[in-house]
Formats: C-alpha cells, structure tokens, sequence
C-alpha cells in the first residue's frame, strides 16, 4: 500500500526550545540570510515555532505551536501555481520543484500557514556552515520558492533502500529531521495509511485538531492540543 | 463637405507629423531617459536578486501587481469607450475614439509587462506559454496566471487590430503626402488602401465585427485580473464581488486617464477647434457614473465584510479602514468619490479644467485603490504570527514612476507618426449631410444578406 506521511503535534510537549528549526535548517541546506535581511523579513525557517501570549503578566501564559508545511490534501498553493511547480506527489505530498518554479510567489500569497519562503538572493551561509552543507538536497537559486518537504530526500532514501532489502518500512524506521531532533518527542512523523502507526494513534486522539481546519485544506498535521495549565 | 473644410481638416491634423520642434525632441529625450532609467533598475534588480526590492514575508506582492492591475485597468479607456460610442453611433466620438485605443495599446503593452518584471526569475516567463518542450509538461491551466497570459495576448492582439483598422485611410492619407522612404513606410502600412467602395464596406464590415468581439474581451480581461486575487483563500480577497468591481475600476481609470490624455493633446497639438469642451463633458458625465458605481461597489464590499463580522476578514478591515492603512485608505475615497463627485455633478465645474482636476484624482485614487486591495490582505492573513509590514524601496518606486514616462513617450510618438485624431471619420461628421448617407448606407449594407 502507497504511504501517506503525516505528522502529530503534541503541544503539550513541546517546549518551545527551537531545536526542530535547527535541525531542519541543518538538514535542508536552508540559507542563512543574515542579520539584515531577517529583520526586514527575509528570514528562511521551513518550521518555525509561533509564540502565542495569554492573560496579563503575572498571570501570563506562554503557548508555543511549531508551524511547518501542512501537507494539505487539498493544498491552495498547488492549483495556482502556473508551471506545476507546486505539486501534489503520489504519496500525498506538496512537493516542490524548484527547477520548474519561475517565482511568481502565488503559492505563497494562496497559503493560509504563510510556511512558504522566496529566495531573494543567492543562497549564503554564515562561516563555518557552508562546510556542513547536506549532499543528498539540492540548494535553490535566487527568484525561486522553497518550504518544507517533509525531509522528501529521507524519505526517498529509506524506500529504496526498503525495496532493495525486499522488506517493509517499520514505523519509527524513518523520521524528519525535526521529529528526530525533538527532546520531548512533541513531533512525530510517520504514515498514516498504517493504523497500528504512531502517529496515526496520536491523530485520532480527541485532543487533535488541524491547523485553520475550517478552511478545508485537509492538512495532514495534525495539532494535540493543550491540556495542562503548565 | 467643402474642399475648403476638407484640406483644413487635413492640414490641421496632419500638421504635427510634418512640423517637428525643438520641444518635441527634448521631451522625447527627457521622457526616455526616464524610461531607461527604469530599465536599467530592472536590470540592477535582475543582476543583484529581487531582495533589492521591498517585498518581505510574507507580503510577496506589492508594488509590481499593484502597477499590473492599475495599467491593465487604464488600458479598458479605449476599448470599451471607443467600442460602446462606435456601437451606439454617438456622433462625438469622432475625434475621440483613436486617442483612446491607443491608450489601450499602450497602457496593455506596458501592463503586461509586470507579470514579468515581478517574476523571481524573470528570463523564464516563457514557461507559460503552451508549447512542446523539454520539460515535458504544459502550463497549468488551472492556474488564474495562465488564464491572464491568454486573456492578455488576446486582448492585446485584438485591441491592436481595433486601433489599426480605422488607422488604414489614414495612413494612406499620410502616403499620399510624403515622399521617398516615408512614403514606403506609410504605403505598406496603409496596406494597398485606394478608397474604393469595395474597400469601404470591408473596412466598415471589419470594424464592426471588432467593436462588437472587443467587449466582451475587455470585460472578461479584467475579471480574470481580479481572479488572480479573488480564487486564493486570502482575507478579503476571496470575494463573488471582484469580478464586475476591477471592471468597474478598469474603466473608471481609463475614462480618466483618456480625458487627460485629450488634455494635453488638445494644448500641445492645437487641436482646440477638434477637442471641443463638449467632448470633456460627455466624458466628465461617464467619468462621474463610473465614480459613483465605484462607490457602490466598494460599499458593498465592506458592508458585507463588516456586517459578517469573520475574524480574518475583520482583522484586514479594521487595518485598511482604521489601522496603518486608513491615511491611504481614506485619500482614495476622497480621490474617487469626494472630489469627483461635485466636480462633475455641477454643471459649472464641468468645464475642461475641472475634468482634468477629477481624472487626476481618481488615477491617484484608483492606483492606491489596487494597492490597499493587495498589501492589507496579505499582511494581515490568518495567523497572527505571521502578519507583516511592507515598505516599498527606490528600485520599486523608480520602475513605477518610469512606467508613467513609458506611457508618455509612447504616446507622444504615436502622435508624431500617426494623425492622433481620425482625419477620414471626423471628415464624415463634419458634413451632416454626408455623414448621415455614411450612416445609410452602413445601415443599408448592414441588413443585407
């Protein structure tokens, strides 16, 4: 059976420590762009951890909510995109095909989660990063637009090497970068076509919800809401 | 007719193809170096990468869309005007009809130049069009980019042919009377014209199939225009209303900008006795009822918005209506509805100037317009995390100013080379009697099989 990634948010786990937007930046070969430019908004983070105050100081409480790509099912960003260079993949996923994008910046504009980043120039990585750069995810040249692929470069390589082994991939066999990087295992990554599978346990929690879900972009995040007063 | 009218008709506006002064050159010149001044900033913003410009997350268009929409919309003067007068045989549209689709040329030419020039990497905007490549994949045609591409080149192509067939006995005019290379030029422009009946009622066959197919284009180019917006599930972009409001926009900025550009024409060519303060008022009158349908249409918009009380939406209206936004907000309401609205209404300030003074105003209002329907929205979309600010830069503002110098120069060369007021039709109005056997026999070849 095709596998369909997904993942599980428990925002109750998660501390808002950030190491998700680490790893993934390590991992996806994202430009650093420099104090400057990020002031203004240029800032790359193909997951980003949104701060949500409530109440009144001393009374205030911090929610933090990772927001990365929702892998929609019925994505707004794919259909106006004029060269297919937003796509719906076999398995489900928004892919991104960055030789086709001639950045129009549609999908952006069309996404709902804002999870999408133009490069406004050259990719440039502060010293020493430009050593650990990732050989198995291609860099993206100025004009065109990127976001996250839900690590596509692991998961291409664990099916193959699936196939040539003649086994099945096991859940937990193959995580992202931002699951396996998780301290408090708030994220977990997996395929939801499995039932026995972590993460589609977590999805149909009664606690889940989906992000701007009354939109219906049928996403396949699925956010475990809060219970404790922590 | 007397011959007398005749040749003083055809030396008056043939005059400015044949007498060129020192004025004309030193405005070309100051007109075009603006104009490569805008070029090379494009080129600078090529060459360095589009972050010279003021886009930001997540605000990816601005300023470029902005000046899409505003010119495409400029570009409905002609077409529409010139194919509703033409259609309805409004005898006062003869001096009229050519300065307005050449607005529509020029106005679409350098419209449809920014879908381009806003592209992240602009040396592909062939990719949308639709033909076997090695891609190995067509244009997305679900995409309401692509449906612009179409409905742009087809509007371009067929306002290019409305502008040009009521030019063919002209340029034979102008054939007739110059000599050498000029008049080989004129003569394979005037495409073998002689005047003949046969000729005549082809030409007349022609524009009227023109004028009747170019509506129906116009209204559907700036609906598509719209839909760029309105089919992304953005706040307050999604709406049902978008369609006939950018048409009613469109056209609401072309008779403004068709009124100043008769203006300046009318000063600088002495064309006093073509241009008449009848031909202002009309157009006043039109520009008036477009002021007022405007009104409507955004009232409506931001009732419905604000009495449906949806949070998203609410949070772009209450930036645009009262936030950081309401300053430009408001000098749009006032540049579209509170001065034009006396201006034109009263009779007394209807006059040539006060005209002018209201179709200045709704450019500026209707150019602020599109932008407040642009930036808002995407900086105010659902998670508030994610809201931003958009601040334009120098290279932005200097392809914007340069567009209007584009549009200026082009216009004051096709007056150079082309009779900008219709020598043959205004000929057949000057004379009641014969433009009423003109109409005959129109209307005779007309209801024949």
């Amino acid at each position: 059976m095709a596998h369909r990634w997904g993942m599980a948010v428990d925002l109750d786990r998660c501390t808002g420590c950030e190491a998700c937007v680490t790893a993934c930046r390590a991992e996806n070969n994202i430009p650093t762009v420099g104090a400057a430019q990020a002031a203004v908004g240029r800032a790359m983070h193909w997951i980003r951890v949104e701060r949500y105050w409530e109440g009144e100081f001393p009374d205030a409480r911090l929610k933090f909510r990772p927001v990365l790509c929702q892998q929609c099912d019925a994505a707004p960003c794919e259909p106006v995109c004029p060269t297919y260079a937003s796509h719906h993949t076999e398995e489900g996923l928004n892919a991104q095909v960055y030789n086709r994008c001639i950045g129009t910046r549609y999908c952006a504009n069309a996404c709902p989660y804002n999870v999408r980043f133009f490069n406004f120039f050259n990719p440039q990585w502060d010293k020493p990063l430009h050593l650990q750069l990732n050989p198995d995810v291609s860099v993206r040249e100025v004009g065109v637009m990127e976001k996250c692929t839900f690590c596509v470069q692991r998961i291409n390589a664990a099916e193959i090497q699936a196939r040539s082994d003649n086994t099945a991939l096991k859940d937990g066999d193959l995580k992202t970068a931002c699951a396996q990087s998780c301290p408090a295992t708030a994220l977990v990554f997996g395929d939801l076509n499995d039932p026995e599978s972590e993460v589609s346990r977590l999805s149909r929690s009664p606690r889940g919800s989906k992000l701007l879900g009354d939109l219906g972009t049928l996403p396949k995040v699925t956010y475990l809401e809060r219970q404790s007063q922590a | 007719m007397t011959d007398a009218t005749d040749r003083k008709i055809t030396d008056d506006l043939l005059r400015p193809l044949q007498t060129t002064s020192a004025g004309f050159w030193m405005l070309v010149a100051f007109l075009g170096a603006i104009v490569a001044a805008g070029l090379g900033t494009w080129a600078y913003q090529m060459y360095r990468g589009f972050g010279v410009s003021g886009i930001r997350w997540p605000i990816f268009w601005a300023f470029y869309v902005t000046n899409f929409v505003f010119w495409i919309g400029i570009s409905h003067a002609g077409t529409l005007i010139s194919a509703i007068l033409r259609l309805v045989n409004a005898g006062w549209r003869r001096p009229v009809t050519r300065c307005a689709e050449a607005i529509t040329v020029f106005a679409l030419m350098i419209g449809a130049m920014f879908p381009i020039i806003h592209l992240g990497r602009p040396w592909l905007f062939f990719w949308l069009i639709p033909y076997p490549n090695q891609r190995g994949i067509w244009p997305n045609f679900r995409s309401p980019l692509v449906w612009d591409f179409f409905a742009i080149s087809t509007y371009l192509t067929g306002s290019v042919l409305f502008l040009f067939l009521p030019m063919i006995p002209d340029l034979a005019l102008v054939r007739d009377r110059t000599t050498g290379w000029r008049q080989r030029v004129y003569g394979g422009l005037a495409l073998g014209w002689r005047g003949t009946t046969k000729q005549w009622h082809r030409l007349e066959s022609a524009m009227q199939i023109m004028a009747i197919a170019i509506l129906p284009v116009a209204i559907s180019v700036h609906t598509i225009v719209s839909f760029d917006f309105s089919m992304a599930p953005v706040p307050m972009w999604h709406s049902t209303i978008f369609g006939p409001y950018f048409v009613a926009g469109a056209i609401f900025s072309g008779i403004a900008a068709l009124i100043i550009a008769m203006a300046v024409l009318r000063k600088t060519l002495h064309l006093e006795e073509y241009l008449h303060p009848v031909h202002f008022e009309n157009l006043g009158k039109l520009l008036l009822l477009m002021s007022l349908l405007w009104t409507y249409f955004v009232f409506a918009e931001r009732l419905t918005v604000w009495y449906g009380n949806e949070a998203s939406e609410m949070a772009v209206f209450r930036v645009t209506q009262r936030g950081s936004f309401a300053p430009l907000y408001w000098t749009m309401v006032v540049c579209n509805f509170v001065i034009p609205f006396p201006l034109l209404a009263l009779r007394r300030t209807r006059t040539i100037a006060g005209c002018v003074f209201a179709a200045c105003s709704v450019l500026v209002g209707m150019w602020l317009e599109r932008f407040l329907i642009i930036v808002p929205s995407l900086g105010h979309k659902y998670l508030p995390y994610s809201w931003g600010v958009y601040r334009p830069r120098p290279v932005e503002i200097m392809i914007t100013i340069s567009t209007f110098a584009a549009m200026a120069l082009l216009y004051v060369l096709f007056a150079k080379l082309v009779p900008i007021i219709s020598v043959w039709e205004l000929k057949v109005g000057a004379q009641p009697v014969a433009a009423k056997e003109h109409e005959e026999v129109h209307a005779l070849w007309r209801t024949e099989p």
